[in-house]
């Protein structure tokens, strides 16, 4: 991609509270971000995680809690969460990497559900309620996240979105960088042929490990953000449900595509809401479209769109 | 920690684990033959409790025959039929197009399946689960086993449970036609070659791995309350006994179910709180001992 297309980008993500409701656009930001760090490890490493709702909803635990009740400034309190998942990361990734394949992906879940029960039972989760009534506080003590502007007749809590816009400009980042250093060159090779990565002399579990970690952890940026945005930590952040949202997102959108992810969490935030009035007809819907991206659509959207503009995107 | 109590919890205890093993043994026999982790297989397990669920309550009505009730035993029949048959039609018309490509594919493709699924029941039942009232009279009280009084439902869906692992094993370890089955797990091309059908072959073992899922259904029916969400609860505690016990082995996965049934029976004596987690637990010692698992073969 080119540099005005990324300017383009950017131009939109500033000017979207003006046109889109500011929250449903940082519902978005946060999923965006959530599939980017998943595609990560399935497109980029090939490693199918069906259990990345462990570090999303982790995160969005211990931000939530650590906000509420030891009166963290929004920032460290994400931090605090990032870390969160980082570290459940570096356990769950350990254990996970020691089997191939599709195993990899049903250590995972099974680990996952470990966590789902602990946020079910633990004493400061608030059980089947979840955590409610997370301040958003003040940006580093100083900048009111709650604060509204009046602009053209709509109350906008501008301060909010920039931060979260921020925070999803970062993560992106990160992943840019990493999927376009050596590291990310590796990360590839172990994708397309593990048995080659390894006799070419590279670690491939350390490097598993290490996608893995960068993986969770931004993960767990989107949840914890996301749990200031909305001021709730609950079970279904850390259900398998949403370990399997975030695969269709990615499907969606294109594996191993830098836009796809985004795309496809776009796409699938924009049907649940827009389909709401279906009810739990949802998940027919949504399980639906995962079984015809399987069966005709596996590029996803992005990933066509390259194949018809002849270009990686 | 009384001897009876621990026993007792271990006999309940058991009565999961022979669900588990019925449900890791069909994931093992689709497995081998196919290279899908059928993710859907919860769900067809939670389609074979509704069979027989619904065939005593809705079935005549629908039918015109309002005091017809689909008898148990006809129910023990009919599901897996049911069930067999519509696993077969999404062999044929998905899973043998997703073949050629990265065996990720089919669980993605059988997640989706078990999100239709769960989702459609989810919008006409509680999700709190319906008793199912069709318990043959024969099986009401209770048999005396020395330590506990143990329900003679239970006892009878231990024994036939068994019975249907066991039979499966021998049919597939000792029987011509499951040397085919394992001929066709080691090498679908040169079995082609010497005249079987295989892709035949494969439908039939697919429909044959989800019927023993439906038909744990019906035997489970009567036991615990009938939920659309019986099957995704399932599935995930079935895939951590199929990582503990590797894939690669039917007996391996018969006797790791039954064992962990027993273990999380017994923890529920011990430590209750964990009784949901101990098999996760399990699976977390077992990669950090024995990566490949207690039956498996991986290198």
């Amino acid at each position: 991609m080119n540099r005005l297309a990324w300017i383009l980008l950017l131009a939109a993500g500033l000017a979207a509270p003006f046109a889109v409701y500011p929250v449903f656009m940082m519902k978005l930001l946060c999923f965006a971000l959530f599939a980017l760090a998943f595609n990560l490890l399935l497109g980029y490493t090939g490693l199918l995680s069906f259990g990345h709702a462990a570090f999303f909803g982790g995160a969005a635990y211990v931000t939530g809690h650590l906000v509420k009740h030891a009166g963290l400034t929004p920032e460290l309190g994400i931090l605090s969460g990032t870390l969160f998942a980082a570290a459940l990361g570096w356990v769950v990734g350990s254990l996970a990497i020691r089997r191939q394949g599709i195993y990899f992906a049903m250590v995972t879940l099974a680990l996952a559900q470990i966590v789902y029960f602990l946020a079910l039972k633990l004493p400061f989760t608030g059980g089947e309620d979840g955590l409610q009534g997370i301040p958003r506080g003040f940006l580093f003590g100083v900048i009111d996240l709650q604060r509204h502007y009046a602009v053209a007749g709509k109350s906008l809590g501008l301060n909010l979105y920039y931060f979260v816009f921020a925070l999803f400009c970062l993560g992106f980042w990160i992943v840019h960088r990493t999927i376009h250093s050596p590291f990310g060159q590796v990360l590839k090779a172990i994708r397309e042929n593990e048995a080659r990565a390894l006799s070419l002399g590279y670690r491939v579990e350390r490097f598993k490990l290490i996608a893995f970690v960068i993986s969770s952890a931004l993960a767990g940026m989107a949840g914890a953000t996301k749990s200031i945005v909305f001021q709730l930590a609950s079970l279904t952040d850390v259900s398998w449900h949403t370990s399997g949202e975030v695969v269709l997102m990615t499907l969606l959108g294109g594996v191993g595509t830098v836009l796809g992810p985004v795309a496809g969490a776009f796409t699938v935030v924009t049907l649940q809401s827009e389909l709401s009035f279906v009810g739990p007809w949802i998940t027919v819907i949504i399980g639906g479209i995962f079984v015809v991206c399987v069966l005709v659509f596996r590029r996803g959207f992005v990933g066509e769109l390259g194949r018809i503009l002849k270009r990686a995107l | 920690m009384s001897f009876q109590a621990v026993m007792s919890q271990v006999m309940l205890g058991l009565n999961n684990g022979v669900f588990y093993a019925m449900l890791s043994l069909g994931l093992a026999v689709i497995f081998g033959l196919l290279n899908i982790v059928n993710f859907v297989h919860g769900a067809l397990y939670m389609l074979g409790a509704y069979v027989a669920l619904l065939g005593f309550t809705r079935l005549g009505p629908l039918v015109g025959l309002p005091d017809y009730q689909m008898n148990f035993w006809v129910a023990l029949v009919a599901a897996p039929l049911v069930v067999g048959a519509l696993g077969m039609a999404i062999e044929r018309t998905m899973l043998r197009r997703i073949r050629k490509f990265d065996h990720l594919y089919g669980l993605l493709l059988t997640f989706g399946l078990a999100l239709i699924l769960q989702g459609v029941f989810t919008n006409y039942f509680n999700v709190s689960g319906d008793p199912y009232e069709g318990k043959p009279e024969i099986f009401n009280g209770a048999v005396n086993l020395g330590f506990m009084f143990f329900p003679k439902y239970r006892i009878f869906a231990i024994l036939a449970s068994l019975a249907v692992c066991f039979a499966t094993w021998f049919v597939i370890e000792r029987t011509k036609l499951g040397s085919y089955l394992r001929a066709g797990t080691e090498n679908p091309e040169l079995v082609k070659a010497f005249g079987v059908n295989v892709p035949l072959m494969i439908t039939l073992t697919y429909g044959f791995g989800v019927g023993l899922a439906a038909l744990a259904g019906v035997l489970a029916a009567p036991i615990y309350s009938v939920s659309p969400v019986m099957g995704s609860e399932m599935i995930i505690t079935v895939f951590a006994v199929v990582v503990i016990g590797g894939m690669g082995s039917i007996m391996g996965s018969i006797v790791t179910g039954l064992l962990l049934g027993m273990v999380e029976g017994f923890t529920k004596v011990v430590y209750a709180p964990a009784s949901s987690t101990v098999i996760f637990l399990i699976m977390v010692i077992v990669l950090l001992v024995k990566p490949a698992g207690l039956f498996g073969k991986e290198a």
